[in-house]
């Protein structure tokens, strides 16, 4: 596909008709009020920048899930990233969001300015070569994300492995979905109602994971896409089942999702990790939740190779990143929101990330 | 695997990190050009240095001396740094006489003499400086300007990145012209001389980020040819800004503070190249933010707008110029950006160093 057909297809996905003729329909339809969460930070974002929130009935409350793989990084894995990119002879690689997120103290940035080697890749492959190319250092790649970044980091270890490199290694940090819907949806102060499912984690993992979830707790999901299109389109679909009272998983985001997924990828996923308890930042341990390097790659495991044990940690407790994690607050009801809380200066992740919801909601203006 | 776990979730309380200001050491976004790089100039810079001339807020400084007749004049420093020295559409030697040549016209100046510091590094290849300073020459031809002092210092292997080159501009105020970014007026219309980001898509592409071929080049080039017809026929001209670091959105917020106005922005009224919309989509970046070496922003009456455009048009450099929106009394200093949906969001200064996102 060329550019231009690209965002031919694009700009398909993000006709103002179009929107405006499914916001129709969901003004027709709707009839009282409905909490949904959008799981994924990527269609907050969306949401926040074409402002569909501003279209949508006042019956429908969005409520912004935890689906920013920067935000519920635990503060913990935060900091052994910073304790060991201050190592010597070590390169520590990161996608760039990860950069200013604030650890118990400073961030990579600052270690980066004080002289560590902190390098912003654009795949977890260019740490790969960039440990090739430097054999009398270290490089360590920081694996955050969901679903969606695991087949790459797996790809990592598997190449690194292949060429038998013994100067590479991953902080492993992959947070998984499913997990954390049934800790939102099996909290007591849970008031979603339906969920829009994140389309990118989708495309690997497929939804059939969800099947159970909407079974067991009579909520609905709809795997949904990130342009304004796709974000109407399984707005609507949800309403419509919470409307007819039918609890499933409809697939909205079909041109790149299926329900069995990318099989190839999941397959290098699990020859590679398993899943393991994770600490979610603002959230908490969820079992099962994340991802870590089986025994027999063990040694590619950057808390085995440098010795993490002895990091302390602390956090305070002015903001309110735990709720607006789990939904149960908007950004615009802490505090310390736009005022001592900015990009800039961030309290919390949330605030860090363009996918966060803080930052979403100070960046396009929502008081 | 969420079947094997039916007991709930304890979720802990309210949790936050302590922040990190950054007020101790410099770090990269300090230099972004955004909201970072402001805070430092306020607090570090203008707290000892401040003077009338500063607190203007401009691209340049607007001077004069006593018994001179002929006007004010413009004065700009800039240093580039840009790393690679060659990317394509441009290299450090025009960035370096168009930068300054930009920020002196922004004024409403004639810039008519530059002058030129290289810090070089030892082992640096006079090859490739050949080169940069051809660049130079021909970009000075263009923008009909000289440079009319210089200095070189070389420093040791491994304490620069090859070449380093400030310039400093001068140039004459015509007599009445009054142009800078505290003129703009509601009911003033807002207009773009051509596309975005095209500037820091083509770096980013030299610096290998991109991870696919594209065609984009740099639109680094001297405005000041395209800029003087313009002013001549409409002296009614209130502002004019490059969107250099920090983009456009950094731009129209400086000049929404400065002139104590806002600004309504169509967002299907913003051209944008196809290839780097498409790099932006698939980065995580915004076009709004995105740096630019060779664009203006122009406020003027609204009564101007279609003769502006049409004078912009003629030169090679305003081609796709466009109205983009319009300037409104309420709500001083901010920006607001009308959707394709008719729905409007606020835009903001860029905070600190443009990240790419993760998924």
């Amino acid at each position: 596909m060329t550019e231009i057909e690209a965002l031919e297809l694009l700009s398909n996905y993000r006709d103002a008709k179009l929107v405006k003729g499914v916001v129709s329909k969901l003004h027709q339809q709707i009839t009282r009020p409905w909490s949904l969460m959008e799981i994924c930070g990527g269609q907050t974002h969306a949401i926040m920048k074409y402002g569909l929130d501003q279209l949508l009935p006042n019956e429908i409350e969005l409520i912004h899930g935890p689906g920013c793989p920067v935000c519920v990084t635990a503060l913990e894995l935060i900091d052994q990233a910073l304790w060991i990119a201050q190592q010597p002879n070590v390169i520590f690689t990161s996608f760039g969001d990860m950069l200013r997120v604030p650890g118990s103290q400073g961030d990579l940035f600052a270690v980066k300015a004080a002289g560590g080697q902190v390098r912003v890749v654009y795949s977890p492959l260019d740490a790969v070569k960039l440990a090739q190319e430097n054999p009398d250092q270290q490089v360590v790649f920081f694996a955050i994300g969901f679903e969606t970044t695991a087949p790459a980091n797996a790809m990592a270890v598997i190449q690194a492995d292949k060429l038998n490199l013994d100067n590479f290694s991953i902080l492993p940090a992959n947070v998984l979905v499913p997990p954390a819907m049934h800790a939102i949806l099996s909290s007591p102060d849970n008031c979603i109602q339906g969920f829009l499912a994140a389309g990118h984690v989708c495309t690997v993992m497929g939804y059939w994971e969800y099947l159970p979830i909407t079974e067991r707790y009579k909520t609905p999901i709809t795997v949904t896409g990130f342009e304004p299109l796709d974000l109407v389109n399984g707005i609507l679909r949800t309403v419509t089942m919470l409307e007819e009272g039918r609890c499933q998983v409809e697939n909205a985001y079909s041109r790149a999702v299926t329900c069995a997924g990318n099989k190839v990828a999941q397959k290098l996923i699990k020859q590679v990790f398993i899943p393991v308890n994770r600490n979610w930042r603002g959230i908490g341990t969820i079992p099962k939740s994340g991802y870590g390097l089986r025994d027999e790659f063990h040694h590619f495991d950057a808390t085995v190779r440098f010795d993490t044990g002895k990091i302390k940690r602390s956090e305070s407790s002015i903001c309110i990143a735990g709720q607006v994690l789990q939904g149960l607050k908007k950004p615009f009801d802490c505090p310390a929101f736009g005022s001592s809380c900015t990009p800039q200066s961030p309290l919390g992740a949330p605030m860090v990330s363009s996918e966060g919801a803080c930052a979403a909601y100070y960046r396009f203006g929502r008081k | 695997m969420t079947g094997n776990s039916p007991e709930p979730i304890q979720i802990q309380g309210p949790v936050c990190p302590i922040p990190h200001h950054s007020t101790e050491t410099i770090v990269i976004g300090h230099g972004s050009g955004g909201q970072m790089s402001h805070d430092l100039i306020r607090n570090t810079f203008l707290k000892k240095l401040g003077n009338r001339y500063l607190l203007q807020g401009n691209d340049a400084a607007k001077i004069s001396f006593q018994n001179s007749k002929n006007g004010q004049y413009a004065i700009s420093t800039d240093s580039h740094v840009v790393s690679p020295l060659f990317f394509p559409g441009g290299d450090i030697g025009r960035l370096a006489v168009s930068g300054t040549v930009n920020d002196v016209a922004m004024l409403g100046a004639e810039p008519s003499y530059l002058t030129a510091g290289f810090i070089l590094e030892e082992g640096f290849s006079i090859h490739l400086l050949t080169q940069i300073i051809d660049s130079m020459a021909k970009t000075c031809q263009e923008a009909d300007i000289c440079i009319v002092a210089g200095d070189t210092k070389v420093v040791e292997k491994g304490k620069a990145d090859g070449v380093y080159i400030n310039t400093t501009g001068f140039g004459l105020i015509p007599p009445g012209r009054e142009v800078g970014g505290q003129f703009a007026k509601p009911g003033d219309a807002v207009i773009l001389s051509g596309t975005l980001g095209d500037h820091a898509i083509a770096v980013l592409q030299a610096r290998g980020h991109l991870g696919f071929d594209s065609k984009i080049k740099s639109d680094v080039a001297p405005l000041n040819k395209m800029i003087k017809p313009l002013l001549e026929s409409i002296p009614q001209v209130h502002t004019l800004r490059d969107p250099t670091r920090g983009g456009l959105a950094t731009s129209l917020k400086e000049i929404a503070c400065q002139s104590q106005v806002s600004m309504l922005i169509e967002e299907t009224a913003i051209p944008i190249k196809p290839d780097v919309q498409m790099a932006c989509e698939m980065l995580g970046f915004d076009p709004l933010y995105m740096a630019n070496e060779g664009k203006v922003v122009i406020i003027l009456p609204e009564r101007f707008a279609v003769s502006a455009l049409k004078i912009l048009r003629t030169s090679e450099f305003g081609i796709h110029a466009m109205r983009i929106g319009v300037v409104l009394k309420d709500e001083p200093g901010e920006v607001h950006l009308r959707t394709t949906y008719g729905t409007t969001r606020i835009v903001d200064m860029l905070s600190g160093e443009i990240l790419p996102r993760i998924c």
